[in-house]
């Protein structure tokens, strides 16, 4: 199974065909953003592809093809005023075709069945990935209308932009702190959705550097459209360089910050709010206190989301927040 | 809500801000004037239409004749007809929002013209309206009109309750007309999910609308559901057995079934969220023991059955149609049967795919969309039979059988990606993309769409006593089919490339080219609907040379074939005894279709009533208030409602008579009709020569 999930597996040939057509719609755009699964930047989009791949090749040649083909020979055979082929109004019960009508469809849906159940398991996102040490915990907490991926490992966090080290595998905690909303990276894995009070989790690992498009696609306001981000692939060590680099160029996350931060806006917005802490229409953000999820979780769902002030970094020269464990922290698997 | 407050606000939340020009000379940026002239205009196209129905109704003195023979009336026939009027002009409202959000997107691509809450509200409405006061309507209308003929009833069961149905249905979707003048429709997409639903996330009466809109509605569908399953259980002619009802009929028990059961979730649902918006609660909101994913259940729980209620009746047209015109018995009807519970059954085993991605278990989501795929099942064995159907017979390639036949062939493509969809490691993947809005347009518009338009011109002759134009309705047909194309299979693609849906905008170039064809297609869909107009124009122009009166001009199968088109009012001069399945197939194969009864009785109808109106109009009014909060109308009208119920309860003289000998005079000149005109066979059908006889034998059914 893992070795499937490892290496996407030569298509051949017909398939080939129709996944380099679909390759081409899915291209890189000159932006450079992997945008599709089709063209997949991680072993769960790849293992998505090819059942994909698989379920069209099943449907097309054993439900469409005779389908449209059949089809119009009858229409056409059996035209009104074609003279030669038999006419039998009365023609409606036979019992060898009756038999063939059903066991068709029911041989088809018990073979997709199977791969369902295969499927399903295997690129379930609440699974971790095949193992490779301690994967990198991201806390994404969604805002309208921008993600806040905290590192509660490295104390940092960023909006616009995920940054991955590649081979690692990432391990994903999920909250909203408005409306429910849905992180997806096509390139990199499916999609799950954020909502308020809970926590939902999404594993998801790349293995070549690269740009791949984020997004939420869960209609949330006016601004949803933008509410884009960029998941930014790089080697390891690039990405110890990037976290000291943010250490040293963010800005503290203080009640300030994180008021601009929860208003509702876009990343465009907030990096005005936040001029200092803007790198290249990202925000990043230093001294972020591994309690802060676990304590919108809570505020979000007691309703009292001004009640954060203990996770927040103080004001410049006051000592740094007491990491304190919430009730929260301990409902991970809810729902 | 005090006293006090109703003295000072004596408009609730209305105010001079609601206007749809209001924003626009406030603050006339450019953005907020285009936005204003749309809006704007699409309000004054409501306020200008009204007005000019009236002002055509006052010139013509038609508001008497409107109200007595067509506003308060019981009778089946014309319930049927004003509800597929309803579902015609909220269809065209809803393409031309369709048309306007896909100009939108085609040069979206940084931006657009469309403000982002303005496009919003299009998809909302668009999504309201196609299923609930476009399909809906149209679908209950057919059934209202055909099914009652098929199983050879003088009417449904509770006749003033379609009647009030069909005020709540309308009221329903006047209540949407009016978001468009006064205020704004919601955002929140058809489905409208809480929290954003919410008065935290969306305190303006968007969601208000939507939420009375969706009540009213729900509750006037429910009563249709137990009327027509009562209907068919209880009404049908001596000798229609259950397995010899024809399968237009099956499919409307198996939706009526899926109504009784599938509707009052949707009304439990939107009644907790007003109690949410209104007082406070918390069913659905984030903090304090709310929960969102519980209306998500709910909702799907009804949403789900809901379009097996949309599809099942244009399955039902389909197999009469494929019957009809291979010149042929409906094969494999047994199988037919089946398949059609079997799909009303699971329907409610697979809400859960609408939600894969909110977190539960694998072997969950492994079951919901296993128990997805077996709905494949009895869907494939469908379309096997109506080949089978063709096989051996002599297809003619009418307007009905083109939409036949495109159908199948989108359909089975439209199938297959739901069956994809259905797959939950597929599914993490297009799920909210725009993958998911072309597979259910596919579905929607040559699964629902296309049978009630085939039906439409199926009935058309038999409804009103002539033909629908052949070549407009060809032009239209395959305008129809060939603009669908265009219109939604790029969004397959585009999906894949991860375009989410409800997207106002987008900022990756790769998106454009592909818009663009997506608009052309919608285009190709409005002249579609040009068409269908121009048809109608036509056709009634050219009406007396196209007249059907005797009453079968397709050499039908099924019941609504043996009388005259248009039916007299009370459907048969004598209930008919029925023999066979294909009732009337069979009559003329023996030769006893056209009879003379010995002797005629007097007929029982019910009489007139005004419920119907009085309780949708206070249901809108009702609605009103409670949208802008003007609680002394709520009040009043909730009194109305009461008195008119209870006023009713008295109303002893409901019956009225219609005396043997008129019956036997009007039968009388039916019969002399069918003995004078000429019986065609099946290659002069589209001609004037139809009169609605057909000539009988393979020699009429061949060539
Ligand atoms: C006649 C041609 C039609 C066109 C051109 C059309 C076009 C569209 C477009 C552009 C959207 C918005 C897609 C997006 O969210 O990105 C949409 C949404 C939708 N349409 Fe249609 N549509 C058509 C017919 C129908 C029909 C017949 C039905 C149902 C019976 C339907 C049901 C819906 C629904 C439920 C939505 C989703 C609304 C939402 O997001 O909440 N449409 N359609
Ligand atoms: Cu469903």
């Amino acid at each position: 199974m893992t070795s499937r999930l490892r290496q996407a597996r030569p298509p051949y040939v017909g398939v080939a065909i129709l996944s380099s057509t679909l390759l081409l719609l899915s291209g890189c755009a000159e932006s450079g953003v992997y945008l599709s699964f089709l063209n997949p930047q991680g072993p769960i989009a790849a293992a998505q592809r090819w059942h994909l791949i698989e379920v069209v090749v099943l449907l097309g040649v054993f439900v469409a093809l005779p389908i449209f083909v059949l089809l119009p020979l009858l229409v056409w055979r059996y035209r009104y005023g074609a003279k030669s082929p038999r006419y039998t109004p009365k023609w409606q019960d036979y019992l060898p075709l009756e038999v063939m009508v059903w066991a068709g469809p029911i041989a088809i849906i018990c073979v997709l069945g199977f791969l369902v159940w295969h499927y399903t398991h295997a690129l379930d996102p609440y699974k971790p990935i095949a193992p490779h040490g301690r994967p990198l915990q991201v806390q994404a907490i969604g805002y309208d209308w921008k993600w806040l991926f905290i590192y509660p490992d490295q104390g940092i966090a960023t909006v616009g932009v995920l940054a991955i080290p590649v081979e690692q595998p990432v391990a994903m905690r999920l909250t909203s702190a408005t409306v429910m909303q849905s992180l997806l990276i096509p390139a990199l894995a499916g999609q799950i959705y954020a909502m308020g009070g809970m926590v939902t989790q999404l594993h998801l690992k790349a293995t070549k550097p690269g740009r791949s498009l984020g997004e939420n696609t869960m209609y949330n306001g006016n601004g949803f459209h933008h509410q884009k981000f960029t998941a930014l692939a790089m080697p390891p060590e690039e990405f110890k360089a990037w976290v000291r680099k943010v250490r040293a160029s963010g800005v503290a996350l203080d009640a300030r910050a994180y008021k601009a931060l929860s208003q509702r806006g876009t990343v465009a917005e907030l990096v005005a709010a936040l001029p200092r802490a803007s790198h290249e229409g990202n925000i990043y953000l230093t001294q972020v206190s591994a309690a802060l999820f676990p304590a919108v979780v809570e505020a979000t769902m007691t309703g009292t989301p001004t009640a954060l002030g203990h996770v927040l970094v103080a004001p410049a020269g006051l000592p740094a927040p007491v990491v304190r464990k919430t009730a929260a922290s301990s409902m991970e698997n809810a729902p | 809500m005090n006293a006090a407050a109703i003295i000072e606000q004596p408009l609730g939340r209305l105010g001079m801000d609601s206007l749809p020009f209001w924003e626009m000379l406030q603050h006339p940026t450019e953005e907020n004037l285009i936005n204003g002239f749309i809006g704007g205009g699409a309000a004054c196209v409501v306020v200008i239409g009204i007005v000019v129905v009236c002002a055509l109704i006052t010139f013509f003195g038609k508001w008497r004749a409107l109200w007595s023979e067509w506003l308060t009336s019981p009778d089946h026939k014309k319930i049927g007809i004003m509800y597929v009027v309803v579902a015609l002009v909220m269809l065209a409202r809803a393409v031309i929002e369709a048309i306007l959000m896909r100009l939108q997107q085609a040069v979206g691509l940084g931006g657009g013209f469309l403000a982002p809450d303005h496009f919003a509200q299009l998809f909302s409405t668009h999504g309201t309206i196609m299923i609930f006061f476009m399909a809906m309507p149209f679908l209950i209308g057919v059934i209202n009109y055909v099914m009652p003929l098929q199983i050879g009833a003088r009417d449904v069961s509770f006749p003033v309750l379609n009647s009030i149905s069909l005020g709540l249905t309308a009221a329903a979707a006047m209540l949407v007309m009016v978001s468009l003048v006064i205020g704004q429709f919601s955002t929140g997409g058809w489905f409208g999910y809480p929290p954003y639903t919410e008065t935290a996330f969306t305190p303006d009466v968007g969601p208000d609308y939507w939420i009375w809109a969706l009540t009213l509605s729900s509750v006037g569908t429910t009563l249709t559901g137990i009327n027509f399953a009562v209907t068919i259980y209880k009404e049908r002619a001596p000798g229609m057995t259950l397995m010899r009802m024809p399968l237009f009929t099956w499919t409307a028990l198996c939706t009526s079934i899926l109504m009784i059961f599938a509707m009052p979730p949707l009304t439990v649902a939107t009644a907790q969220l007003a109690l949410d918006r209104y007082l406070g609660f918390h069913y659905f909101t984030n903090a304090l023991g709310g929960n969102m994913m519980n209306f998500m259940n709910l909702f799907w729980l009804f949403g789900h059955p809901e379009v097996y209620i949309l599809i099942l009746p244009s399955f039902g047209i389909y197999s009469e149609v494929v019957a009809t015109f291979s010149g042929k018995a409906l094969f494999g009807y047994r199988s037919l049967v089946l398949a059609t519970m079997t799909i009303a059954v699971l329907s409610f085993t697979v809400w859960v795919h609408h939600f894969f991605t909110m977190g539960q278990s694998a072997n969950i989501n492994a079951v919901f969309g296993i128990a997805s795929m077996l709905i494949g099942i009895p869907t494939g064995v469908k379309i096997y039979e109506w080949m089978a159907t063709m096989y051996r017979g002599r297809v003619r390639l009418t307007v009905p059988m083109v939409y036949a036949i495109g159908f199948i062939l989108l359909f089975v493509l439209g199938g297959i990606t739901g069956i994809i969809l259905a797959n939950p490691a597929i599914d993490y993947q297009v799920h909210n993309t725009v993958f998911l809005v072309a597979h259910f347009h596919n579905v929607a518009i040559p699964g629902v769409l296309f049978g009630l338009l085939a039906g439409y011109h199926f009935w058309f002759p038999k409804v009103f006593g002539f033909r629908l134009d052949e070549r407009w309705g060809m032009i239209s047909a395959l305008c129809w089919l060939f603009g669908f194309m265009l219109a939604f299979f790029p969004l397959y693609a585009l999906g894949l490339m991860g375009l989410p849906r409800r997207t106002v905008a987008y900022f990756n170039p790769a998106y454009q080219p592909l818009e663009i064809v997506a608009f052309l297609g919608a285009l190709l869909i409005g002249c579609a609907l040009l068409a269908l107009l121009i048809q109608g124009w036509v056709s009634i122009k050219h009406r007396n040379e196209n007249r059907v009166f005797a009453g079968d001009p397709w050499d039908g199968r099924s019941l609504e074939w043996a009388v005259s088109a248009p039916p007299p009012e009370y459907n048969f001069p004598v209930l008919p005894v029925v023999n066979d399945a294909d009732a009337f197939a069979a009559a003329k194969e023996f030769g006893v279709a056209y009879q003379q009864p010995d002797e005629f009785v007097d007929i029982k109808l019910p009489r007139n009533s005004a419920m119907g109106p009085v309780l949708g109009g206070l249901g809108f009014v009702m609605a009103f208030g409670l949208v802008w909060h003007i609680w002394w109308l709520v009040i009043v009208c909730a009194l109305g409602t009461l008195a008119a119920i209870i006023v009713r309860g008295f109303a002893r003289d409901t019956v009225q008579t219609v005396p043997a000998s008129v019956v036997k005079e009007e039968h009388g000149r039916w019969l002399d009709a069918v003995q004078h005109a000429a019986a065609i066979s099946r290659a002069a059908e589209c001609d004037p020569a139809n009169e609605g006889l057909a000539e009988q034998g393979a020699a009429g059914a061949t060539s």
